[in-house]
């Protein structure tokens, strides 16, 4: 370990241990949270390599508090995360809601479990990938990424963080008890190879500055509590100003513009890995610890000759739909392995558009699919 | 998949299955720069009740991480051992603390018995146990060097332990040795 706290070189971590250091990595020095199962080990980890980087963990009374203190510390000028599971993913949402509205950079990990409600607290599922789209209310946009090892899950907490700061907005790390939990080596760069994204901080002089006037990309700078900018936020409708404005008219350009910013510059946050599309008849399509059992079905389908391509989602949302209707063009059939009775699933329909079948392999959580039942779809995918 | 070695490690909770477990990871990936998985199974109590360290050696990424029949099975509880011998193949190699396994399935392969618990009691020390074992399968699988599993496993016990835990390695692997390991 350095005189500051980082570490680098090569270690054999868990998904929790390596999503802490990931975050760290990206400069994050504020976590607040409370224990989950199978999240805790994320905040254990940060409640022990926080205070050597000179940052601060809190563990809060609930999930509430600990997504409020998030955005506070956020608008104080720290990086700042949580991490939970199914309940307290929940019990975050009206306050992400707030991160969204009032642009606020952080990042919220949530390591899923069995459900709903408590269900299986020690065991896996991929049951809130549609809660992280729409589980908030009112109309909005959001990233999401999905892992699928320790090494990526330090990766994308850093790209989340990166992407939170682009973007102004709380990105969400959509990851598993089964890599949360998994060892495996992970490789951290040094410090000077990893590329961090900083504030946008405000490019006019205080008297000058509307804290809600974007940039080209439609993104507005944002000041830091305490450095000499007056500025005011709500969760109420606003304009420029930041004031609260009661119309359909400031609703309609506010709203429009927080969707924009994420839909407009998909391209530039949308990545999948594809391997084997061109010439597949079929083409399996999946995320995370799925992504990884997939493998096996692709590779045993390839060995009796069926030409099967692999789609894998690392950012979910927004959804790759450009892509995923090109994809549907030339092959017969996607074939959807997730852990859960169907959510991505439905995105991969929309998109194909009835150009190719969509085939769900549900699985109701608590383990992974038997490769073999990936198998037999991608079977009768072809037939 | 031809090329990955799998370990499964299994116990009462308490026993160090776990760590065991996961100095086997490390010294795959840290020390010896392979790849290599370990997932942990275990029920709600703390202490007692079966548990499980699966861990996937190999020197080519491990895309699928989970162990339908191992090559090596070492356990370390009846009730571990009674849990985990259906999942075995004729080929896997069934290694049990014989104060702690008694060997009851009638078509499960013959067992290698050693002695992890009593060594570890001699030594002063019960909890060093899984580091005994550890030793002894260094010696009887081959899937890792010595100098890999010692230096793992200096890096993940507390420092005052480091000679005892290197004893309790060296102790395990010569018993090995004497049932004819390692040659």
């Amino acid at each position: 370990m350095s005189s500051t706290g980082q570490i680098s070189g090569e270690f054999f971590l868990s998904g929790d241990e390596a999503c802490a250091e990931g975050a760290l990595a990206a400069g994050c020095r504020f976590f607040a949270g409370y224990p989950i199962t199978p999240a805790t080990e994320i905040a254990e980890h940060m409640s022990d390599r926080l205070p050597e980087v000179g940052g601060t963990y809190i563990q809060m009374e609930d999930e509430l508090a600990s997504m409020a203190a998030v955005l506070g510390a956020s608008w104080g000028g720290l990086k700042a995360m949580t991490a939970t599971s199914g309940p307290g993913f929940s019990l975050m949402m009206e306050n992400i809601g707030l991160g969204l509205m009032l642009e606020t950079p952080c990042v919220v990990v949530n390591m899923q479990r069995a459900g709903p409600s408590t269900g299986l607290p020690t065991m896996t599922g991929q049951g809130d990938m549609m809660q992280a789209r729409w589980g908030s209310h009112g109309p909005y946009s959001i990233i999401a990424l999905s892992p699928a090892s320790p090494q990526e899950l330090f990766d994308l907490t850093i790209k989340a963080f990166n992407l939170s700061e682009k973007y102004r907005l709380p990105v969400l790390v959509m990851s598993e008890e089964s890599i949360g939990h998994m060892y495996e080596k992970v490789t951290i760069p040094t410090r000077e190879k990893i590329n961090i994204t900083p504030r946008r901080k405000p490019n006019v002089p205080p008297q000058e500055y509307l804290p809600y006037v974007p940039d080209d990309d439609l993104v507005p700078p944002m000041a830091i509590a305490g450095e000499g900018y007056r500025f005011h936020v709500t969760g109420l409708t606003h304009d420029e100003r930041g004031y609260p404005i009661m119309t359909a008219e400031a609703q309609d350009k506010l709203v429009r513009r927080l969707v924009d910013k994420i839909e407009k510059n998909r391209n530039a946050i949308i990545e999948v890995e594809e391997d084997g599309i061109k010439g597949a008849d079929v083409v399996v399509c999946s995320y995370g610890i799925s992504a990884r059992v997939a493998t096996v079905a692709i590779q045993r389908a390839r060995a009796l000759g069926i030409r099967v391509g692999m789609f894998r989602l690392i950012t979910v949302w927004p959804f790759p739909v450009e892509r995923v209707r090109e994809i549907a063009k030339n092959i017969k059939a996607f074939v959807v392995p997730e852990i859960n009775y169907g959510q991505m699933a439905l995105e991969v329909e929309r998109a194909a558009a009835g150009r190719a079948k969509t085939i769900l392999i549900p699985h109701m959580g608590g383990a992974v699919h038997d490769p073999e039942t990936i198998l037999d779809a991608i079977k009768q995918a072809v037939k | 998949m031809a090329n990955n070695y799998e370990i499964r490690l299994c116990g009462y909770g308490g026993q160090g299955i776990i760590l065991a477990g996961f100095i086997i990871g490390q010294a795959a990936t840290v020390y010896e720069h392979r790849n290599a998985v370990f997932i942990q199974d275990y029920g709600p109590e703390a202490r007692g009740g079966a548990c499980r360290a699966d861990v996937v050696i190999s020197d080519e990424p491990v895309l699928y991480p989970y162990i339908d029949t191992p090559d090596v099975l070492m356990a370390m509880s009846q009730e571990a051992y009674l849990k985990y011998i259906p999942q075995i193949r004729k080929d896997t190699l069934v290694i049990i603390d014989e104060d702690l396994v008694k060997p009851e399935t009638a078509n499960a392969r013959k067992p290698i018995p050693m002695p992890a618990r009593r060594i570890a009691v001699e030594l002063g020390r019960l909890a060093v146990a899984n580091v005994v074992m550890l030793g002894f399968l260094t010696a009887v699988t081959k899937a890792l060097s010595v100098d890999a599993v010692k230096e793992s496993i200096l890096a993940s016990v507390p420092k005052n332990t480091g000679k005892l835990n290197l004893s309790a390695f060296e102790e395990g692997y010569a018993s090995a040795l004497k049932l004819g390991a390692g040659k």
